[in-house]
């Protein structure tokens, strides 16, 4: 393994396991509906009644074998899916009572299935014979994979880093999901059969054309990519950050090798602004600040994360935005002014802000985490020759097929419009191999 | 207050609350204890030959997250001498003279043996005795229990050896293990019983460890069948019970056994038919201090409907109980399920249920969260009001098409236009 895990007791899990008590009482508190609307609200479409039955009646093994059917990476989803938004906002019970742990739960069936080395899961009774390659070996293209695999399709998946698992694996605070999860969900793709070609990029160390060439079919699921430069003064200083490589350091760094320093403001208020804040604090930092240009009402990151981050005492400024970062040698101070809504309501998202005169502050702090969302990999659609619209990426949306034959783009490299899921990104990866499938096996 | 007092045969109890012959009144420590937290009355364990038991002895089943839905043993009568308990319950009856002290006796079929030991039991001050006929493991092999109950002849002739000599009332316990509880009910009447109890355990084996293959409960890796009790038999109880208070010949007081465990438990007994209730299960699971939530349960249930003595219920449903013959056939009445569409969750439930288990009339309708009853077909089978999860959700209405008739009325007419 390319990585070495540290287990370290500032990043635990936060979220404990069920018991098995706890366990057995909450399955049994599943009704059992017949076509559930946790089914449906799915993007994977997981047979939530069943595994849960399976769970209550003490199999374990088929309750893991279930989820995984429709979802490679459940033990994933299981910690970091949006359930309240999902399986457990359709759930009955939110009717009577509350809904069922149904993410908890899942998390019961697929540790057991990593710690007690479950059999594999059964090839599909669907096959098929090509070539498919995958660029990038995140949440979408293990999820076309392992699909594939399990119709006999040969599988190459190449991704730049040292190993698999793409966000999940760098990207996922360790207190969320441990790094060992993800790195399980990509030993079960590897025992399907697809070979992993790590440390490739494609255009440096393998040439599009020759990818492109040697496949039957190319699956694009590369993810986005780096947090965008702030594009203000000061911001090459020593101490500025961008989110994802803070992140990625506290799962592959020891974690007193990251220095932060005391006064951290992070920049932005969606999800991954919460895993920088939640980082930092448990690094250390004494104050850590997230400034906002907009309010509340307009922030972007599920209620959850923000209730997450205010009970790790992280601080709110709200219609705040960085304009020069200070410092001699290193980060020392941030000059911010005031924002207000100039057109629009203030609760859109879209709406056009000013700056209130006189109202610029100056901030004294040790790093500043940027966290404004990912660049999008438009060099590369380029290269494909695919067509774009509004810089993304142009795909059918039954079989996700670009406008280049045979090459698909999934996950979160579509840059679709909403919040970016795993979960999401292993149904787009279901659904563009079975179209490869139709395509490859000329199935009408 | 309510009078919650009872007189069952003349036996007189506080409250029609007793605790059932087994384990937990095999001594005076235990009875004594259950009287001082609020029993009205007590069947010690039966007395007789002194047995010697096996280990382990108890098993049950589970339901979801529930335990003790059901439970089997095999443990025996009582394992300590006669005179021992025969002391004791002497000493609990001077203790106790207001409460209701029975004996619950088994012995072998000889007359001068049951003489005796009816006379040194009356001696104790007991209030009354009862005849197990119905321990259906154990004592059964060796000619007693559960084999005198089956057999009518035999319950009547025991009965009369006890009841000839005794000047006290005698109960006899009855076995649920017949294909008709009147035939031995009656004979035990014939015997001169004065009352009899109700239900004694169910042949049963409890399960399979599917792991060892083993049988639950297990003996060094043997099992037997043995009685089974507790929540699950209630409805066999009730069943039981009504069958014989609804027999003109059998015209004796009833004290209803099976599965009670709440005061809800307990009135449906006596609407049934119980002049008394007694209890094993659910005191053995929770301990004696249950009887608190049995007697203000049943006296604010007879509060709230202002009646003023406890007896007053007795059989009140009763009536009501009887042959499958004379219920209204489904052309003259019949109920018809409606689905309440602001409380349905949308779980489905009812749909599979009725379109695989019943009769194909409810329709799913795209886009909409609760199902449709097809009113015309649906036959009132209550499946589905049954399944949902949601209380009155699926409410069942009747329906009348204005013909009064039952089977046993449509046979009568139909043999008169011939």
């Amino acid at each position: 393994m390319a990585i070495e895990l540290h287990q370290d007791s500032r990043f635990q899990e936060v979220v404990p396991p069920l018991s098995p008590k706890e366990a057995m009482e909450e399955a049994n508190r599943c009704y059992y509906c017949y076509d559930a609307p946790c089914i449906k609200a799915c993007p994977t479409g997981i047979d939530i009644p069943v595994f849960i039955r399976q769970i209550a009646t003490g199999d374990l093994e088929a309750s893991a074998r279930t989820i995984l059917d429709a979802n490679i990476l459940g033990a994933t989803c299981a910690r970091i899916c949006p359930t309240e938004a999902l399986c457990e906002g359709g759930c009955v019970r939110n009717e009577d009572s509350r809904p069922v742990s149904i993410g908890r739960l899942q998390r019961v069936a697929t540790d057991h299935a990593r710690t007690a080395n479950v059999p594999d899961l059964p090839p599909l009774p669907v096959r098929g014979r090509g070539r498919v390659s995958v660029v990038g070996a995140g949440p979408a293209g293990l999820g076309a994979a392992a699909v594939l695999c399990r119709m006999g399709y040969h599988v190459d998946i190449y991704d730049e880093k040292d190993e698999g698992g793409g966000l999940d694996t760098f990207g996922i605070v360790s207190y969320r999901e441990p790094i060992a999860v993800s790195l399980w969900e990509v030993s079960l793709v590897k025992k399907m059969g697809a070979t992993f070609h790590f440390g490739v990029r494609i255009g440096r160390d393998l040439e599009w054309t020759q990818l492109r060439s040697q496949s039957d079919a190319v699956i694009v699921a590369v993810g986005l990519g780096r947090v965008p430069r702030l594009e203000i003064p000061g911001e090459d200083l020593p101490g500025v950050w961008d989110a994802l490589d803070l992140v990625e350091a506290t799962k592959t760094q020891p974690l007193d090798d990251i220095s932060l320093g005391k006064r951290v403001v992070v920049v932005g208020a969606g999800n991954t602004a919460v895993d920088a804040a939640t980082c930092a604090n448990r690094l250390g930092a004494e104050e850590v600040t997230v400034l906002y240009r907009r309010g509340q009402d307009a922030m972007p990151a599920y209620q959850y994360e923000y209730v997450f981050a205010k009970q790790d005492g992280v601080i709110y400024r709200w219609w705040t935005v960085p304009v020069e970062i200070l410092g001699h040698g290193r980060v020392e101070a941030l000059r911010c002014l005031r924002t207000r809504a100039a057109e629009g309501k203030e609760t859109d998202r879209r709406a056009t802000l000013e700056v209130i005169p006189d109202s610029e502050f100056i901030m004294p702090v040790d790093a500043v985490i940027r966290a404004i969302g990912q660049e999008k990999p438009l060099n590369l659609w380029e290269a494909i020759g695919a067509q774009t619209q509004n810089n993304r990426v142009v795909v059918d949306p039954e079989t996700f097929e670009t406008s280049v034959r045979g090459v698909y783009a999934i996950g979160d490299c579509l840059a679709k419009p909403g919040e970016a899921t795993v979960v999401g990104a292993v149904a787009d990866g279901k659904q563009a191999a079975w179209a490869i499938h139709r395509q490859l096996a000329k199935v009408v | 207050m309510a009078d919650l007092s009872v007189n069952f045969a003349g036996i007189k109890s506080p409250n029609p609350f007793w605790l059932a012959s087994g384990p937990l009144t095999n001594t005076g420590y235990q009875v004594s204890k259950a009287f001082d937290e609020g029993w009205g009355g007590a069947v010690w364990k039966t007395v007789g030959e002194p047995v010697i038991n096996v280990s382990s002895r108890l098993a049950s089943i589970d339901y979801g997250e529930r335990r003790m839905m059901g439970l089997n043993n095999i443990e025996l009568i009582s394992d300590r001498s006669v005179e021992d308990n025969l002391k004791e319950i002497a000493e609990v009856k001077r203790r106790f003279p207001h409460h209701a002290v029975i004996v619950s006796m088994m012995f072998e079929s000889n007359p001068k043996l049951w003489a005796d030991m009816v006379k040194q039991v009356e001696d104790t001050g007991a209030d009354g005795i009862e005849l197990n006929f119905g321990c259906p493991h154990g004592m059964s092999e060796r000619g007693m229990g559960s084999v005198i109950g089956q057999v009518p002849e035999y319950a009547e002739q025991i009965t009369r050896y006890a009841t000839e000599g005794s000047s006290i009332p005698v109960i006899v316990k009855l076995t649920p293990n017949v294909t008709d509880v009147r035939m031995p009910g009656r004979a035990a009447v014939a015997g001169g019983a004065n009352a009899l109890s109700l239900i004694n355990t169910i042949n049963s084996v409890m399960g399979v460890d599917i792991d060892s293959w083993m049988p639950i409960p297990q003996v060094d890796g043997r099992g037997s069948h043995g009685g089974y009790c507790g929540p699950a038999v209630k409805p066999i109880a009730l069943h039981m019970v009504s069958s014989l208070y609804n027999d003109r010949r059998i015209r004796v007081p009833i004290c209803g056994i099976g599965g009670i465990e709440t005061w809800r438990d307990v009135v449906e007994f006596m609407l049934l038919g119980s002049q008394a209730v007694q209890v094993c299960t659910a005191a053995m699971h929770y301990g004696f201090r249950m009887v608190r939530e049995l007697t203000e349960g049943l006296n604010d249930y007879l509060n709230r409907r202002g009646i003023a003595q406890v007896s007053q219920i007795v059989g009140g449903a009763a009536n009501r109980v009887g042959d499958w013959n004379d219920l209204r056939l489904s052309y003259s009445f019949q109920v018809v399920a409606k689905i309440h569409e602001e409380k349905c969750i949308g779980c489905n439930l009812c749909y599979i249920a009725c379109e695989d288990g019943a009769h194909q009339c409810i329709d799913r309708i795209p886009g909409q969260k609760n199902p449709v009853v097809r009113a015309e077909d649906c036959v009132g089978c209550n499946l589905c009001s049954l399944v949902c999860p949601v209380p009155d959700c699926i409410e069942m209405l009747p329906v009348d098409h204005g013909v009064s008739e039952t089977w046993r009325q449509r046979q009568e007419r139909l043999s008169s236009l011939s």
